[in-house]
């Protein structure tokens, strides 16, 4: 049943944004995102949305699976979209009952919130299923290089992130163990109300945080073993290059928030 | 180079406890392991084969006496780095040494480590996942494995850093028969055609009977060294520490307490037969 949970989804594939470098799509999303919080009205909402329906296109994750990405968080959306109908209160009044009063104004304004959130889900989410997630831990890491200078262990945090990736499905096969084995012993982990369910937990946390502490001591030794020392020194196995197309990319997408700004700040589009 | 790729002199431990003194867990330990030998140690739960084995690469530092590896002492702080990678060391449970979300992100972690360039690092993990038969498997998710394969990464794992030793702690515990086999194939392979030094820390007298050498340990100290078929010859002393020697072993034990006049030291169940052809004709 926990197998179900899936952390930083990955969809492999072999499409050219699966190929792209992980720095070039994190800088594209944020690029993309920043973007999307300066475009107005239509215009520029319908340009990034070209653009996301262009890269969603090409990484051939389909839309289905952009859509099922949306559920865990369709309460938030619907919920802004209900808070901003009803506080905008600008242009004409279409609707009054009590203090709810519904404007053309919130009506816009609602609207394009819950498109740009959505927008913006997808984006992200158009990041995790085409990018590996060591990847992405690379691609962090190598972005944040820079910080390495102010003494930020930018290395530490990488490495940090990617064991606790490798550890997620352990732990979560061990959890599934200790449930069954608390089971058998009589423990309910289903009736009761919220504070019943929240005590038969404890059985549960208690051996599994033991059994991670004890883990984490054992994998620290192997490590040591294995001649970590840190991030000084360190070479890789695969090295991130940065090639024709990632330079392609990123200047377009400069070129799109360009464009975004212009219009939204120029022709108020 | 010496012909000793460690050397154990007179080894004294005991873990530190700000409370109370604790008792020593080694107590006085020598031994000097060849280069290109294959070494079992045996002995019951808390003889301190463990401790011991962490001794061999510089995890524990010994209270009295000297670990040198290839001629270092362990104590040399500034030679660390040289002293792991020479002796490698892999533990009984798999998941606990692997690093790594894909098989040869982890193989590649130890060459990583020491700065290997790139490319060579890709040659040692294509010729270590080679050695330990999982090159179908390189870019598998590691929890996806069996346990025999995630012990073989953990093999090819210390292997790709190039040791000339590695040390085992009962790297099979965990596993299934099949899984046991593969990953005992894998180790004898290593020692003979690699020429890697093999210590083996084990329960299981027939992969004891693989060494050619057995030390068994009780009580912080070495009490029997030597080939196994000598050593099991220690029949009752064996018995007596809370070991059992092999089925085979035993078996002539049995008939030569019983008056049957057989030799005790054959190890397989064709020489067992053999000596109780030979006795009974
Ligand atoms: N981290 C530790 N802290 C304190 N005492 C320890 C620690 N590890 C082991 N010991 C003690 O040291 C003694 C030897 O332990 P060791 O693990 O070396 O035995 P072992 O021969 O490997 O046993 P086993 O066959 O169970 O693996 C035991 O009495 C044990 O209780
Ligand atoms: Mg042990």
């Amino acid at each position: 049943m926990l197998k179900d949970i899936t952390l930083g989804q990955f969809f492999p594939g072999d499409t050219i944004v699966h190929r792209l470098d992980p720095r070039t799509k994190i800088l594209m999303v944020i690029i993309y995102i920043v973007a999307l919080f300066q475009a107005k009205w239509f215009v520029t909402y319908g340009i990034l949305l070209v653009f996301l329906a262009i890269a969603v296109r090409f990484s051939k994750v389909g839309a289905k699976a952009l859509m099922r990405g949306m559920k865990p968080v369709l309460f938030i959306l619907i919920f802004t979209g209900v808070l901003n109908l009803f506080y905008n209160t600008a242009g004409t009044i279409l609707w009054h009952w009590g203090i709810f009063t519904v404007t053309t104004g919130g009506i816009r304004v609602a609207f394009f919130m819950v498109i740009r959130i959505m927008m913006l889900i997808s984006g992200t989410f158009l990041l995790t299923y085409t990018t590996s997630p060591i990847l992405l831990t690379d691609g962090i890491e190598c972005l944040l290089g820079p910080l390495k200078k102010l003494r930020v262990p930018v290395h530490e945090l990488a490495m940090m992130m990617s064991i606790a990736l490798r550890f997620i499905p352990t732990l979560i096969e061990e959890t599934d163990k200790i449930m069954s084995a608390q089971k058998a012993r009589g423990a309910d982990f289903d009736s009761g109300n919220l504070i019943d369910k929240a005590k038969a937990l404890i059985p549960l946390l208690v051996p599994l945080f033991v059994s991670a502490f004890r883990r984490a001591d054992e994998l620290a030794t192997a490590m040591e073993c294995r001649c970590y020392h840190g991030g000084e020194g360190r070479t890789r196995l695969r090295q991130l290059v940065y090639t024709g197309k990632d330079w392609i990319t990123l200047i377009s997408g400069l070129a799109l928030l360009a464009v975004v700004c212009v219009l939204a700040y120029g022709f108020g589009l | 180079m010496s012909k000793e790729i460690i050397e154990i002199k007179d080894v004294t431990f005991r873990y530190p406890d700000v409370e109370k003194e604790t008792p020593l867990v080694l107590n006085g330990v020598t031994l000097a392991i060849d280069q290109g030998s294959f070494v079992a140690v045996l002995g019951h739960n808390g003889s301190g084969k463990s401790t011991l084995a962490k001794h061999m690469n510089a995890i524990y530092l010994p209270e009295g006496g000297t670990v040198y590896v290839d001629g270092i002492s362990t104590a040399e702080e500034e030679r660390l780095l040289d002293i792991r990678r020479t002796v490698g060391m892999v533990f009984q449970n798999p998941d606990n040494q692997i690093v790594a979300n894909v098989v040869e992100e982890d193989v590649a972690f130890a060459p990583e480590n020491l700065g290997v360039p790139s490319e060579e690092i890709r040659e040692r993990v294509d010729r270590t996942l080679e050695l330990v038969g999982m090159s179908k498997y390189a870019k598998h998710a590691p929890h996806l494995l069996s346990g025999g394969q995630k012990q073989r990464i953990a093999i090819a794992g210390v292997i790709a850093m190039e040791p000339r030793c590695i040390v085992l702690d009962e790297p099979t515990a965990m596993l299934d028969p099949i899984g046991r086999e593969d990953v005992l194939r894998t180790i004898t392979k290593l020692n003979r055609e690699q020429g890697i030094t093999v210590v083996l820390i084990t329960h299981h007298m027939d992969e004891a009977a693989l060494a050619d050498r057995l030390v068994v340990m009780d009580h912080g100290k070495v009490i029997q060294d030597g080939p196994p078929r000598e050593v099991f010859q220690h029949v009752e002393e064996l018995t007596r520490r809370g070991l059992t020697v092999p089925e085979t072993v035993g078996l002539l034990h049995q008939l030569r307490e019983n008056g049957v006049n057989v030799p005790l030291d054959a190890l397989s169940v064709e020489e067992c037969a053999e000596a109780i052809y030979a006795a009974l004709r």
